[in-house]
């Protein structure tokens, strides 16, 4: 371990604990925990619950980076779908003869063909129906949550420095098209301006190849620079491998997804023996896994300051296991508390064990050391630099604000 | 360190080599500038060194190049990265990671560097560079300085013994400028790295380098020590000319050396009145073409514009100096029309060009922006002048091709624009431009990528346009041109105007803007090379 990062160990009970960025992995597993516990619940109660412990932990340990900001994002798609899930549920999914007795409002019913079995516009909205979509929604909403606190919490471009080796070519390629996509928009800004001065439409279909050709232009230009660029620094460098080792390593790829494949297909397809799927799915991860390190050992690389896995990173990981253990395994004894009824209706009850279980996860607002912030790293910095960078020609000319050294401390 | 043994490069589908028969040798800790007319095979030259040319680009190379006992042909660019450090023009286009230190760090990545010794090297580029203070932020929110000195830092952490710099301030201004070459400069004559650099404005660097290597239009190469090579250089900057139109041996290479020899010319000079620049005879001051109130551009909280008046009269050329991010730009868009404007009018003959459709305000105010190509989307320059012609429709009795052939005689209809050189094509735009006849012309920045003719040929277009009774701005940084091309300079700085007058008076007086004739000759008032051959036609 560097001498830099050993540094910056928390230090527990001597006040203050020295910020750092928590190892990504740590949060996307403590989200995927989550996620599952999620899978387990309607009771609103419980997803509301959750949703307040992703909020909660969100907002006490996400950096001032552009990607932190996104879980209002995710939290504006979890109620879209919640209202669309209810909305359909109006128009496609009234009047079935399941969907209880307590009718809210009637939609004038569409007769449909005959050929059109099971499929209804329209008919009596039930509040059984209402409720049972409303939870539906809930529930994939508190997921999308997920989701959205683990891209919020952990840098996602650092997440995928985690990869095998193997894999590392992927890993850039992501990597490079996530920073291809503002320039593109910043492009298009351009030459849209430049378009004007020539009199000539900005939009509609004229307007596109004017707007298009150019912009194709820049953008490959600048990708073949890019491409120049890394392979000058070295990118892609082979660490003496013979072909027979690569071949090997493919081959074993191959035959390990086969195994996953039909191993999957054994599990989820009833009409298999179980016993056939569980031994393909075990030889197929058994040979990727090999495939994998075998690829990873012909990579010839060094990670600048990798993340530390210390205490806090377990701490973190326990803190999602619990809820996620505690309900999958809560289901089998006490459904009736995890998923109330809609029909007959009830109120839905708090049940103790499960709610503690979800208070856990918030557990790690706490464990994880605080996120080091523009106001920690920004401490002596010079004047604000000239802004405008004429390196990307037109950053005035695009109508964009010129960027400023100035930040917005947190 | 370096060594090129009778290369020939030849790219696929071309008729005639690039580089013919180069042999050449660079010896370690040399600083090797590299000089020639633009597309003469410049970049070729320097892509050849790692290996980009032609494992990268296609071609065929014929010959050996070797360094550091390493031959390109058997070593592809990535397996020379620990010898050979590459940075180009956009330092932006180049950048593979988003913050300072990851960028610092990738190079070391590839290259398999152990944890601790990267940690430690890029703690000490970050030094090296003065770029400590930014080692966290964004790279897209450096300026164009900090930007490219990163784009050097980033590779210097990997060791290199050898840096290639192809024309890595064209994009900077004056003082960027000196930052980045201070940055190389130190890394010569501190760390012994063997640099070969590419530079337009030889102005800046000619005083530094142990070798010049200059590459001929036929694509053979000749170099040597620089006061023997530049005698005969077809490129030369200022302080050189001078040295050859005077007749001094050593030739001089920079302004302190210049100055010392210069004595007796001073005095000759000095007895006489300071000539004007030449001008054609038909140009004459006019009446205001455009007049700008009070202009105000914002972009979110930042102020780009601050309440700015700006008068141009017709006939005149006038320059808008000021250093990247001064509001140079956007005052040139937000007088045009087409930009952002929160404040302000502008008065072309009567009407405000921000307040008319674009196709009318083009007729009042014609801007010619950063990236011209950005402009043209057609597949040859005629139909891009059909096209043009088409937009402008009854404003001009010239088509846009007969005014291409005034600006830039002799360019095939046929070709496509991208084939242009960086000159032809500042042309064409210019031509299209120029269509709509418009009072006033704007030119952001044209002289990026121009070397000293093109530079020459642009100055006579404008004095061609100032003198058909056209106002002219040309928003640049290059102080050499101002001197020759401008009669009046508008100096901007965070968003106000500094500074406006003749040019002898602003440019000349100025420590930092002076151009190197004016340096060397001051307190004679003589800005440029034309100036001293006028002032003594008997010395020609």
């Amino acid at each position: 371990m560097t001498t830099g990062s050993a540094a910056r160990a928390p230090r527990r009970g001597s006040g203050r604990r020295i910020p750092r960025a928590l190892h990504p992995v740590a949060w996307w597993l403590w989200a995927v925990s989550l996620a599952v516990a999620t899978t387990a619940v309607t009771n609103p109660v419980l997803l509301l619950l959750l949703l307040g412990v992703l909020a909660v932990v969100v907002v006490n340990r996400r950096t001032d980076a552009p990607w932190a900001r996104a879980f209002r994002y995710y939290l504006g798609l979890a109620l879209t779908v919640v209202a669309v899930r209810v909305a359909f549920l109006a128009v496609f999914g009234g009047d079935l003869p399941t969907q209880g007795v307590h009718t809210l409002f009637t939609v004038p019913r569409l007769p449909l063909p005959s050929w059109a079995t099971g499929l209804r516009l329209g008919g009596a909205v039930t509040a059984e129906g209402t409720l049972g979509a409303l939870y539906a929604g809930l529930r994939l909403g508190c997921l999308i949550c997920c989701l959205g606190a683990a891209n919020s919490l952990a840098n996602p471009k650092r997440a995928l420095r985690v990869l095998p080796g193997a894999l590392y070519e992927l890993g850039v390629a992501v990597v490079v098209s996530l920073s291809v996509a503002p320039q593109l928009v910043e492009s298009v800004q351009r030459v849209r301006r430049a378009r004007k001065l020539r009199g000539g439409p900005t939009s509609g279909f004229h307007a596109l190849r004017g707007i298009a050709i150019p912009v194709l232009e820049d953008a490959l230009d600048r990708s073949l620079r890019l491409a120049a660029a890394m392979d000058s620094r070295g990118y892609g460098r082979r660490g003496g491998v013979s072909t027979g080792s690569r071949r090997l390593t493919a081959a074993l790829l191959v035959a390990g997804m086969c195994g996953l494949c039909l191993g999957a297909y054994g599990l989820l397809d009833g009409s298999v023996a179980a016993p056939a799927g569980v031994p393909a799915l075990a030889a197929g991860a058994t040979l990727c896994g090999l495939g994998l390190a075998l690829g990873g050992r012909r990579v010839v690389r060094s990670q600048y300051r990798p993340d530390p896995w210390r205490a806090a990173e377990w701490g973190v990981v326990l803190c999602g296991l619990v809820p996620a253990v505690v309900l999958v395994g809560r289901l089998a004894t006490h459904p009736a508390a995890l998923a109330p009824s809609t029909d007959p209706l009830v109120w839905p009850a708090l049940p103790v064990v499960p709610a503690l279980a979800i208070l856990v996860a918030g557990l790690a607002a706490v464990i994880a050391p605080p996120p080091v912030r523009a106001a920690h790293r920004d401490v002596g910095r010079s004047a604000p630099a000239t802004p405008g960078s004429p390196g990307s020609p037109g950053v005035t000319a695009t109508g964009e604000p010129a960027p400023t050294g100035r930040r917005v401390a947190a | 360190m370096i060594e090129f043994d009778r290369v020939t490069i030849t790219y696929d589908g071309a008729t005639a080599p690039v580089l013919r028969d180069v042999s050449l040798r660079i010896e370690e800790g040399e600083l090797a500038l590299v000089v020639g007319r633009t597309g003469v095979g410049k970049s070729t030259l320097l892509g050849a060194v790692n290996g980009l040319v032609p494992h990268f680009t296609g071609g065929r190379l014929a010959g050996r190049v070797v360094v550091d006992g390493r031959d390109t042909r058997t070593h592809p660019p990535r397996d020379l990265a620990d010898v050979v450090g590459v940075v180009g023009q956009d330092p932006l286009a180049g950048f593979v990671t988003d913050t300072v230190e990851e960028e610092l760090a990738y190079g070391m990545e590839q290259l398999a560097v152990a944890p601790d010794v990267m940690r430690r090297r890029v703690e000490e580029t970050l030094d090296l560079l003065g770029i400590a203070e930014l080692r966290a932020r964004a790279l897209h929110e450096l300026s164009g300085g900090q930007q490219q000195r990163v784009a050097i830092g980033s590779v210097l952490t990997a060791h290199p013994r050898v840096l290639v710099l192809d024309e890595p301030t064209s994009a900077l201004d004056p003082t960027a400028a000196e930052e980045v070459l201070a940055a190389v400069t130190r890394l010569v004559h501190d760390l012994g790295v063997t640099v070969v650099l590419a530079e337009h404005r030889l102005e800046r660097v000619v005083q530094y380098a142990d070798r010049v290597v200059e590459v001929h239009p036929d694509g053979t190469v000749t170099s040597g020590a620089p006061d023997r090579m530049l005698i005969s250089t077809a490129v030369a900057p200022p302080v050189v000319e001078l040295g050859r139109f005077a007749g001094w041996s050593p030739l001089p290479l920079s302004v302190r050396d210049a100055r010392r020899l210069a004595v007796p010319l001073r005095d000759r000079i000095g007895r006489r009145p300071v000539p004007d620049p030449p001008r054609s005879a038909e140009r004459q001051r006019g009446a205001t073409a455009l007049s700008a109130r009070r202009i105000v551009v914002r972009y979110g909280d930042v102020t780009a514009v601050r309440q700015v008046d700006l008068d141009l009269a017709a006939g005149e050329v006038t320059a808008l100096m000021g250093r990247n991010g001064s509001g140079k730009s956007s005052l040139l868009w937000a007088v045009q029309g087409t930009g952002t404007r929160q404040g302000g009018s502008v008065d072309v003959g009567g009407t405000d060009p921000g307040a008319v459709p674009p196709a009318r305000a083009r007729r009042l105010v014609g801007l010619v922006p950063q990236t011209p190509t950005d402009l043209l989307y057609l597949d040859t320059v005629d139909d891009e002048c059909a096209q043009a012609d088409r937009e402008s429709a009854g404003a001009s009795a010239v088509g846009a091709r007969a005014l291409l052939d005034r600006l830039a005689p002799g360019i095939p209809g046929e070709l496509h624009p991208r084939d242009l050189s960086e000159g032809q094509r500042l042309a064409l735009v210019l031509a299209v431009q120029l269509a709509a006849a418009p009072a006033v012309v704007l030119l952001d920045e044209p002289t990026r990528g121009l070397d000293y003719q093109g530079k020459r040929s642009l100055i006579g277009i404008l004095d061609v346009l100032a003198s058909e009774g056209r106002s002219v701005l040309v928003a640049t940084h290059d102080v050499e041109f101002v001197a020759a091309a401008a009669d009046r300079v508008v100096v901007m700085a965070d968003g106000d105007v500094v500074a406006d007058g003749p040019v002898g008076e602003v440019v000349g007086a100025s420590p930092s803007f002076a151009p190197q004739v004016s340096k060397i000759l001051a307190p004679v008032g003589v800005l440029t090379m034309d100036q001293v051959r006028l002032a003594l036609p008997e010395a020609v």
